[in-house]
Formats: structure tokens, sequence, C-alpha cells
């Protein structure tokens, strides 16, 4: 609206949204939901003037089986949700995992469990978003902290979706999601856009699920000339089911490589005055707000704290926590839940350094001053 | 019209493993055959048809024939179609599913889909029960009928899908059965053609678990009861409700234009674009 | 927080236009080079209870986006008033609008018909969010009142424009007149005194 400034005053959600567009999205279906409905409502009237499409359909599984729909037909393609609707998901997640669908769905978390509290902050599908969906399945879940990053994170989930060729799940507190503040955003030339690879190769030729070097296979279009099969069962290079034990054994591995492989570059991690920090904080999403408030009153009064911000929670960037496990006495996690990423911590500790977690599942926030007062007691 | 021998070189995968996973006389290779004839018959090119399933022995039908196949999830296939069509809508999509699929756990996609009028032919494999997970009573199991959950009886009151889907907004309604081929054949054809949601019906026969529990006798007894019981619409209009009792109408049951949904988005694309 | 932090909370019940206010104001900060997070209270509650909106103004970063400790508060009801005004600055500046609130917790507040004005006025209180960002405007100061206008007219229904800007002019007219009164009042006193 004002030309002379970058800056514009965005909701969290309108940012989504607004990196859906950047980062090519062109089909997105969706059922409405509290706290995530602005999402479905800035796309439905943005995504026709560019060309794309929007869909609301019946339910949040026909959503998501829409856009699997639609990724299989060519187009880049997101939903939007909440909790109660991202648990009717879950089945059609681990179509989409194991078919190897680029998606993304953007899960505004609230609190749970079942209708919960629909309009407050919670973080607890952290766990739901890594095992939701039955069976062993590779999965990427970015969790932004920021407006400015739920932007940012939107772009890079639809392109993890996209080179990896698998379901990515942005996963926002309520907080991120309905606060706004002011942000700049790149122009559109700045903006990284990862497109899946097709295949090239003549239609006879073309295995769809045998791997190349990358570790994630071309993906056809239909309509495009190589008619091939999809398919929810386990299955071959071909496409088609299979009950041999090296072939299924080939599949799920084959799932998890990918992902390995590009671990580095899916685990999104920043640390702030962590060089000679004795003790962390390690938060993600509004947690994160709470902690740099905390971490600057506590480095006022010398308290030797770093925060490490974890950008995404799945695969879990175990060696965030690992290099500086030397140099930690405590770590205090705070959680909107009852200690999920906790858990990871524990696990990844292996019995170091000193864990603490500090836990809220109110519908309120963990605020800055009752961080302070946490880590104090325990360098005491 | 194509030989069967043809058929089978045209339209079957020449790297995928058979034999099917159907039962010996069952009802559901022989409607695909119908299906293949019409697509044969209308000269589609293989690469525009995309044909997608649900699960269930229905399900499994996509993954034996040349198209752009997707086997999707129990009761979804509806809604993935809906992604595909709408994403290109220059595909001939073609949904396969059962009674189960369609009508219980798809129920709720069935209806809205029917309500959307999005250009999908789903064709509905009607056998009144439950083939794969072995014999269970579906939707559309008679009223005291039996299935391997309800051994005295069902107590429910099964869906007449053709009336379902017509009231819940389809535009083209037929029904056919299993024994019928060429007049099956027809009818996909028009439902293929029909611009809009089409609905057909195809009653079909279950004789490894319908058929045994109900003392059916075997499948072509089964068929032989298709037969019999089958009336065309033009027949049954000079019949009264007496002589239709226990007949099932079939034919090309309703019939009708109206907006299409990908063409509507389209306007509303034009519309957006005008706008800016 | 640092010094150069402004924490705002507007409170009233669902359907006052508090939240488009705190858009608003946020917006306006944006226009006058400063950092803001807005965030609000969000739910059925926001269709006729008490409902809120927070912004923080900065110079700086800001970091927990919450209102904490707040510099300026706006209540518009009796229930807001009396639910969200637990942590108001000592020196914080205190508006109500007395056509609503009819019991205020300090003595020092700047007490103004806010909405029985706008209907006078207007013949509706429909833009009473507007007239009281005009009162807030003229009594603290912390953002321009042209950047309040370059954001109003930004983010009100097109066609409407023209008189929201007058419910604005027509605030800070409300809050020039208070303001006099009061200091009026300041005088007498310090003369009864003396």
């Amino acid at each position: 609206m004002n030309k002379k400034s970058s800056y514009r005053l965005l909701q969290g959600n309108e940012a989504v949204a607004e990196g859906a567009l950047a980062a090519g999205i062109n089909f997105f279906a969706g059922y409405p939901i509290t706290p995530s409905t602005e999402v479905a409502e800035i796309l439905a009237d943005r995504l026709p003037a560019d060309g794309g499409k929007f869909i609301q359909m019946e339910d949040e599984i026909g959503s998501i089986a829409a856009i699997i729909g639609a990724s299989i037909g060519g187009c880049k393609a997101l939903t939007a949700t909440s909790g109660p609707g991202f648990s009717l998901m879950q089945e059609n997640l681990g179509f989409a995992c194991l078919a190897e669908i680029p998606l993304v769905i953007v899960n505004v978390m609230r609190g749970g469990p079942s209708t919960g509290m629909p309009t407050s902050p919670s973080q607890g599908d952290v766990m739901q978003a890594r095992w939701g969906t039955h069976g062993d399945h590779p999965i990427i879940v970015l969790s932004p902290s920021s407006v400015e990053e739920a932007f940012h994170y939107t772009i890079k989930a639809v392109n993890l979706a996209e080179k990896y060729r698998n379901p990515v799940i942005l996963l926002m507190d309520e907080v991120i999601a309905h606060m706004r503040a002011r942000v700049s955003l790149p122009p559109e030339s700045m903006v990284e856009r990862i497109n899946r690879v097709h295949p090239n190769m003549p239609p006879e030729w073309y295995l769809p699920y045998e791997r190349s070097a990358t570790g994630v296979a071309p993906m056809a279009s239909f309509g495009d000339g190589y008619r091939y099969h999809i398919t929810g069962l386990v299955h071959d290079a071909k496409g088609y089911p299979t009950a041999s034990p090296n072939e299924c054994r080939d599949n799920i591995r084959g799932l998890f490589t990918k992902i390995e492989r590009g671990f580095r570059e899916i685990c999104l991690v920043d640390y702030e005055q962590m060089e000679d920090a004795e003790h962390a904080i390690v938060a993600y999403g509004s947690m994160v707000l709470s902690a740099r408030s905390a971490l600057e009153q506590l480095r006022e009064s010398n308290c030797k704290v770093g925060l490490i911000k974890l950008g995404t929670l799945w695969p879990f960037p175990r060696f965030a926590l690992e290099q500086y496990l030397p140099q930690l006495k405590t770590i205090l996690i705070p959680e909107l839940n009852m200690g999920q990423i906790y858990r990871e911590i524990l696990r990844v500790n292996a019995g170091k350094a000193v864990i603490e977690k500090l836990n809220r599942v109110n519908g309120t926030l963990i605020t800055p001053s009752e961080l302070v007062k946490t880590v104090k007691g325990l360098i005491r | 019209m194509i030989s069967n021998s043809q058929l089978v070189n045209k339209y079957f995968r020449h790297n995928k493993k058979f034999p099917h996973i159907w039962c010996p006389g069952c009802g559901i290779g022989t409607i695909l055959g119908s299906m293949l004839r019409a697509v044969d018959a209308l000269a589609l090119d293989k690469n525009e048809i995309a044909f997608v399933s649900g699960i269930g022995c229905t399900g499994r039908a996509p993954v034996y024939v040349d198209f752009n196949t997707l086997h999707t999830t129990h009761g979804r296939a509806l809604p993935f179609a809906t992604g595909l069509k709408l994403s290109r809508p220059e595909l001939k999509v073609i949904v396969a599913t059962g009674d189960g699929d369609a009508a219980a756990i798809g129920g709720n996609h069935l209806i809205h889909a029917c309500r959307r009028n999005i250009d999908i032919t789903t064709i509905i494999f009607n056998n009144y029960i439950y083939g794969m997970t072995g014999g269970q009573y579906s939707p559309t199991t008679p009223h005291g009928d039996k299935a391997y959950t309800c051994k005295l009886g069902n107590i429910e009151r099964p869906f007449n899908i053709a009336a379902l889907v017509e009231a819940a907004g389809a535009t083209f309604v037929g029904r056919s059965t299993s024994y019928h081929t060429l007049q099956l054949q027809n009818i996909i054809k028009k439902a293929i053609t029909h611009k809009g949601f089409s609905v057909v019906e195809v009653i079909t026969h279950c004789p490894t678990t319908y058929g045994r529990i109900n003392k059916k006798g075997s499948a072509v007894d089964m068929l032989s009861w298709q037969k019999e019981v089958a009336v065309d619409k033009t027949r049954a209009a000079k019949m009264d409700a007496k002589e239709l009792e226990g007949k099932i109408i079939t034919g090309v049951l309703m019939e009708k234009e109206l907006p299409e949904f990908c063409e509507q988005y389209d306007k509303i694309i034009a519309e957006a674009q005008n706008q800016q | 927080m640092s010094q150069t932090t402004t924490e705002i909370r507007l409170a009233g019940s669902g359907g006052q236009g508090l939240i488009t206010g705190g858009i608003i104001l946020a917006e306006a900060a944006i226009l006058d080079h400063k950092n803001v997070v807005q965030s609000q209270s969000y739910g059925p509650e926001a269709r006729g209870g008490a409902s809120r909106a927070e912004i923080i103004i900065a110079e700086g970063p800001i970091f927990f986006p919450k209102a904490t400790w707040v510099d300026i508060f706006l209540a518009m009801s009796q229930k807001a008033c009396d639910q969200y005004s637990f942590d108001i600055k000592n020196d914080g500046i205190f508006i109500v609008d007395t056509t609503y609130v009819k019991q205020i917790p300090t003595s020092s507040a700047v007490a103004i018909p806010i909405s029985a004005a706008t209907r006078e006025k207007f013949g509706k209180e429909l833009f009473s969010n507007i007239v009281a960002l005009g009162v807030l405007c003229e009594a603290c100061k912390v953002v321009s009142g042209k950047a309040l206008k370059a954001a109003i007219s930004h983010r009100v229904p097109k066609g409407t424009e023209k008189i929201n800007l007058e419910a604005f002019t027509f605030g800070q007219k409300l809050a020039r007149e208070a303001q006099k009164n009061h200091n009026e009042a300041d005088s007498e006193a310090i003369a009864a005194d003396t």
C-alpha cells in the first residue's frame, strides 16, 4: 500500500499465503477451520488471478486427497488446517509419503486434544506431525517463529516437498498465525523456486519409482505421456504392488534414505549467543519470542545463556544440540505442550547436561519473566 | 467391435504380473471389459485417460490397464479424482469404486461430487458386500440377507445408489448389470461423453462371499438372476408397480445438462484476471 | 523491554471495531518507520464478549508479542475495563469511554463519552473505534496523526474513507476539549489551594 516503504503489516497466516504464492503454489484445497481459515480465504481470492485453482472440499480428508490428485496432475499444491482437521488428514498423509507425492500441509496448532481450545495457542501436535499416520515413514516438519519466517518457511516447505517428493508440514502455533508484524518481503525475483524433476527419457524407459543418484525418482504428471501406476500399496520400481520382501524393503528404506541424504539441507537451526553459553534454551515457534526476550534480561545479569532455535523439528536436528553438549551445564525446553521436543532432547543428550522442561497447556504463553526465573533457578 | 485378444493386447499392461487377484466367477473383470470396449469405441487416447480407484476388490482394477492409473485410499477415490481433474481438465477421469467404498466410507465424497457436477465418470461396482475383507454387510446389502457380520440377517435397509446420486445432483445416472455387457458398454460410453458428474451403477455378483452365505448358487446362477431381474427403462415404463416388484430398472435413468465445475472455474479465473 | 517500547491495549466488547483499530494503529506505526507487533484476543468473544487488541511499538526489535506492562490503555466497556486493566503502568495513560465504563479504577483517566458523542455527531456508533483512535492519537502522540490518517484510509471499506477521517478528527477534538477542561479543573484546584 505504501510505495515508499518496503515494509508491510502482515499477519502470520497472510504471510503463509504470500509465501505459498511466491513459491509457485497453484492449487489449494481446504476446509474451514479456526485458526487457519485466513490462509484459505486469501488463496481463494488470489489464486484464480494467477491462473491457479482453489476448491473448498467437503472435509479435510477430501482436502488432502484433492491436493494429492492435483500434485499428480503437476500442480504445486498446499492445504491449511488445524488440529482436528490435521487428524483427519493422517491416512492420506501416509499415502503421500509412500507414493512420494510433493505437497505442503500447513497446520496451525490450537489447544487439544479433540475440539480443545480452538482459538488458543498450543504446540501439542509436534509428535502427531511426526508419527500421526500409521507405519514407518519419513516426514519433514518446519516451525516458523515469526511472521517473516512464516513467509520464508512456507517457500522452503514447498521447495523441499518438490525436491524430495515428500509431504512437508508447516507447523505453526496460533500466536505466530494471528500476530501481525512489520515485515519486508523480498521481490519475486529473489525467491528461490525449486520444481520437481520430470522425466525426459522416452516413456518406455520410465520406471516411476526407480531412484536416481539423488535418491529421488523423477516424477511424471498424469497426462504427460508417461502412463504409470500410483498406489498406496508397498510397490516395486514400476509402481506395482509387491509382496517380495526385498522389494518391500527397498521401497520403505528408500523413503528414509532420500531424507537422510538431504538431512543437513532440511535442518534449519539458528543459534543466538551460544559461543560462550553454559546454559541453553531450546525453543521453536512462539516460544522463541519469549526466549529471546528472556535472553536479553539474563545476559544483562551476566548469566551465560544462549538460544538454540529449531526451525526444523523433523527430522530432528540432533547435531544442533550435540555440538554444544560439551560446554552446556543445563538446557531448558519451554513448550506449549506437556513436553514433546523435550523427549528428543533427552534422547540426544544421553545424560550429559541437566535437562529441564517448562510446559504450559492452558491456552496462554510462557512469559519471558517466567523463563528468566526458571533459568536463574536452574543456574543456582 | 474389438476382439478379446485385441482388447488384451491394446489395453492391458504387459509388464504387470498376472494373474489378477479376483476370484473365479467374479463380475469385476466383465465390467472392466465393458469399460475398455467403451473407451475403445470412443477412440480415446490412452494418455488422456486417468483411471482412479479406492480400496477393495474393485480398487484393484486400474493396476492392470495401461492408462494413467491411481489406486487411492479407502473411500477417497473421488476427492483424489476431483483434485486431479481440476488440475488437468483435459483428462478423462474415470473412477472405479465398490458399494462399500463409494456409499459407506466414501459416501460423503460421493454426494458432494454429485453436487459439484465435476466432469468425472464414476462406475460403482455393486456386489452387495465387502468382498476383499471376506464378506461383511455393506450399505447395499438387501434387508434380511446374510453376511459374515449379520449371519442372522441384515436389519439395516440398503441404499438405492442410483436414486441416491440422482437426489444428490448427479447429472447422468445409468444402471446395468455385469450380465448385460453390451448395454453396460453403451451406458459407460454415454457416461464418459456426458459433460458433468456421471454415475453408472453396475449390479454384479460375488459368488465367493455374498453368493455362498446367501445360497445364491454358482456365478452362472447369479448371472442368470441378473438377467431375470433386470428390466430396461423403456420396458419398465409400461409395467405397473406389482410387475416391477423385485425388478431392477436398467438403462440411462437420468441425464441433464448443468454447468460443469471446471468450466465454471475457468470463468472465475477469467473474471479474476479481468479485474486485475 | 527497552525505554523506546510502547505497549498499547485496546479493550472493549466484540463488534466495537477495536481489533480493526489495533490493525490501523499498527499500520500507522510502520508508516512512522517504527517496528510493531499486533495481536488480539480471538474467538467467539470477538463477537460480543470482552475483546482486546494489543500493539507494541518500538524503535528496535520486539521479541515477546504480548503486552506485559501497558503504557496506553483504552477501555470501551465495563467488562473489558475490569478484565484487562490489571497490568497498566502507574504512569500509564488510561482512556475510558464513559458511555459504557461507569466505574473507573483510577482517578487519572482521560474520561470521554466516546460512543455517545459519536452517536450524537454521526447518528450511529459505528465510527466509535475511529473516534477512539483520534482520542488516543491526541492523548499520547505515540503515532503521528498523518500516519494514522493514511492507515485509516487504507484499512476502512472503500467509499467510507472521508467519513472515517472526519470521525478521526472529531476524536482528536474531543481529546483536546477534555484536556482543556482537565487543565482548567487543575488550575482551579491549584488556585483553591493557594
